[in-house]
């Protein structure tokens, strides 16, 4: 993999910028202005269109530089709360579908830091990540609908109060999944090892579409459908306090505040274990593998860590993303997915957390925001009779767009928006910034 | 007491025999030198005794264990650490991560005491930064310990590559040609580090290297290696006169001027 170059014109422009207004009452007035200014905007024009994406995007960049930010850590975590916490939920109430694809874009940012411990810290390219996030979505599918009756005769569906268990049998099962996949391709590097990993999450899907005999566990190609949510066991609550909405809502309102709290955990997580011994050996590894044994690191368990606990992280998403999505089928988890999420980590910054985070947003925003907004806007205008050729349907050439993007990006960046660089670490320097994110 | 003990190793690549039938006694606390011609077998020598290559035949024995039979991590983690012929330093990290890589035989804390950033945690992550940074002021780089390893000059980059191995508190450190591409001047300093490493720490010594002003300054005993084979063994004055050695590194003839001695 390559890995980041150094520094270029960009970052001292941005360090002059942060100079600017990320320190002093400079940095509290303009966060403040920032965040009320993008707030007011997203509740006051709440429709649908290119603009409140755009709006949208600036609005989750916030966190971003807040984080980058010098000011008092408390005043962080209140503009994350705010922002997050209050006027995000708030413009849900307004439209619905803005906090749907923050959801979606948190489950995605799980997703893509739990690959990047595999792909950036290890330095292990991996083509199958997909492949964890369908066993978690296929456990708590699996177990939550009469399909455990089809697979053992006379099972019925756990009751909806273990999601919260299944959470963790989802970490645990991924994790498994994850080493289980490890065994084999120690031995490999680089792209024999890319290959194998694509090679099992291809695997993994064609079981799921495969599965339905001799013994019926996966449903096949219909996939499953009526998945279980958990109870809300907050509703009374809120309606005590004169929110009324219907379950719908609730609902989407639960599972945003959910990806959320594990976005945090596990960013807390994977921060942690960077700077730790843990995280230091697989930069060895990634580094140089023969000087990472000379220093005594156990090749073997150190990778088969990182492919556990890069694998847990989609187990745990995949648990949530069934219970949300209520019906899975096997074209979810298609190869398409790991290259998406694979393209997340790398834009944003391969190895460096809130680059990762960044990519993530950015990735899913365009996806579902953006590029279908574009093309929508293309088509209204070869309809009103720009001269665009018949034969040509922008939504065909979304994903084309995409591409290029790409390709502009690898060109001019590629070491990533934000590439990892190595703060200083200063003696019992302590680490505890608040690692606020976009959700 | 004998440190390492390798007896009668042989290693064959295809048809090469790279290294045949060498033994090899290191004392506690010496200073060896393994010295020959290019391609005599010395890396390979090395490499076998780290556990990268397996023997095809002898036995090592280290601190009175055998260790043929044991991975490189474990031959690290037992106390055996080494510098390589080209440097090989992890280029993306600072210098002070450098060596807190080289700890890592030496810490310990299980996953969950670091995800929860537990008192015990801190306290080793502090012990060992601490001590990192003793081992980097000991090589004197304690000044650059947040620059990434791949902007230090030449001469840095092996001083930290010795302190990395130091940092796994080796009783025998292996150094492949530590002072290679370095200016008189800077050989000097690597002869004195080196010497510093037995006087003040307490590590035996074994390097290879070419610079025979600083084999015969430094080393107690000196190997020589020839086509794979032990040809001469003794101190600098043996190696000196040692008609073998002299043939070895000058062609055959040049035994007999053996008045001056190759330098």
């Amino acid at each position: 993999m390559a890995t980041s170059s150094p520094q270029t014109g960009g970052a001292s422009a941005w360090d002059r910028l942060s100079g600017l207004l990320g320190r002093g009452p400079g940095g509290y007035a303009f966060l403040s202005l920032y965040l009320l200014i993008t707030s007011l905007m997203l509740l006051l024009n709440p429709r649908t269109s290119l603009l409140t994406d755009i709006v949208f995007i600036l609005f989750l960049l916030l966190m971003l530089i807040v984080y980058r930010t010098r000011v008092h850590v408390g005043f962080k975590v209140a503009l994350g709360v705010i922002a997050l916490g209050v006027v995000m939920p708030y413009f849900g109430t307004l439209n619905p579908y803005y906090i749907d694809v923050a959801t979606q874009a948190g489950i995605y940012v799980a997703l893509a830091l739990g690959l990047n411990v595999v792909v950036g810290f290890a330095g292990l390219l991996d083509l199958g990540y997909v492949a964890f996030y369908a066993v978690g979505a296929y456990i708590w599918s699996i177990f939550s609908t009469p399909q455990i009756g089809a697979m053992i005769s006379g099972a019925v569906p756990v009751p909806n109060m273990w999601f919260y268990g299944f959470i963790l049998v989802g970490l645990m099962i991924g994790g498994a999944f994850g080493v289980l996949l490890g065994l084999p391709v120690l031995r490999l590097r680089g792209d024999y090892l890319a290959i194998v990993t694509l090679g099992f999450g291809e695997v993994i899907r064609v079981l799921a579409e495969n599965l339905d005999k001799p013994l019926n566990i996966t449903n096949g190609a219909q996939g499953i459908k009526d998945i279980a949510r958990p109870p809300l066991f907050f509703s009374g609550a809120l309606t005590a306090i004169g929110l009324k909405l219907d379950d719908n809502q609730l609902y989407q309102f639960f599972f945003y505040f959910l990806v959320l709290v594990i976005v945090l955990i596990t960013v807390m997580i994977v921060g942690r274990l960077k700077n730790s011994r843990i995280g230091r050996a697989w930069t060895a590894i990634r580094e140089d593998e023969t000087a990472a044994i000379a220093q005594g690191i156990p090749l073997v368990r150190m990778k088969l860590m990182a492919f556990g606990v890069g694998a847990s992280f989609a187990g745990t998403m995949g648990v949530v993303f069934a219970a949300k999505q209520l019906f899975i089928n096997p074209p979810t988890f298609d190869l398409l997915t790991s290259i998406s999420i694979l393209s997340m980590v790398i834009l944003g910054g391969l190895g460096n957390i809130p680059g990762v985070i960044l990519g993530a947003v950015l990735v899913t925003l365009l996806n579902l925001n953006i590029l279908p907004r574009i093309a929508e806007i293309l088509r209204s205008a070869k309809s009103a009779g720009v001269p665009i050729p018949q034969s040509f349907d922008p939504t065909q050439y979304q994903r084309l767009l995409f591409g290029l993007l790409l390709i502009l990006m690898m060109i001019f960046r590629p070491e990533g928006i934000l590439p990892e660089d190595r703060r200083r670490q200063e003696l019992h320097e302590d680490e505890d910034e608040p690692r606020e994110e976009p959700a | 007491m004998a440190l390492l003990e390798a007896t009668n190793i042989t290693k064959i690549f295809g048809g090469l025999t790279a290294v045949n039938d060498v033994t090899l006694t290191i004392e506690q606390g010496s200073i060896v030198s393994v010295i020959g011609p290019n391609g005599a077998g010395k890396t390979t020598f090395f490499n076998i005794l780290t556990g990268i290559y397996k023997p095809d035949k002898g036995d090592v024995i280290f601190d009175g264990k055998p260790i043929g039979g044991l991975r490189p991590d474990q031959i690290a983690a037992l106390g055996m650490r080494r510098t390589f012929q080209n440097i090989r330093l992890f280029h993306n990290m600072t210098v002070l991560e450098n060596v807190l890589v080289g700890m890592h035989t030496h810490l310990h804390a299980p996953i969950w005491n670091i995800i929860l950033r537990s008192p015990s945690l801190r306290r080793e992550e502090g012990k060992a930064r601490d001590r990192s940074r003793e081992l980097l002021r000991f090589v004197s780089l304690d000044n650059k310990r947040d620059e990434l390893a791949k902007n230090l000059p030449y001469g840095d980059q092996r001083r930290l590559e010795i302190a990395r191995a130091l940092a796994g508190n080796p009783k025998l450190i292996l150094l492949d040609e530590p002072t290679a591409g370095m200016n008189p001047n800077e050989t000097l300093d690597a002869t004195n580090l080196i010497r510093r490493l037995r006087d003040q720490l307490g590590v035996t010594v074994v390097l290879i290297e070419h610079d025979m002003r600083l084999v015969m300054a430094i080393s107690e005993r000196i190997s020589v290696l020839d086509y794979g084979t032990k040809i001469a063994e003794g101190d600098g004055q043996v190696i000196r006169s040692n008609p073998r050695v002299i043939e070895a590194y000058l062609g055959k003839g040049a035994a007999g001027m053996a008045a001056h001695p190759p330098a």
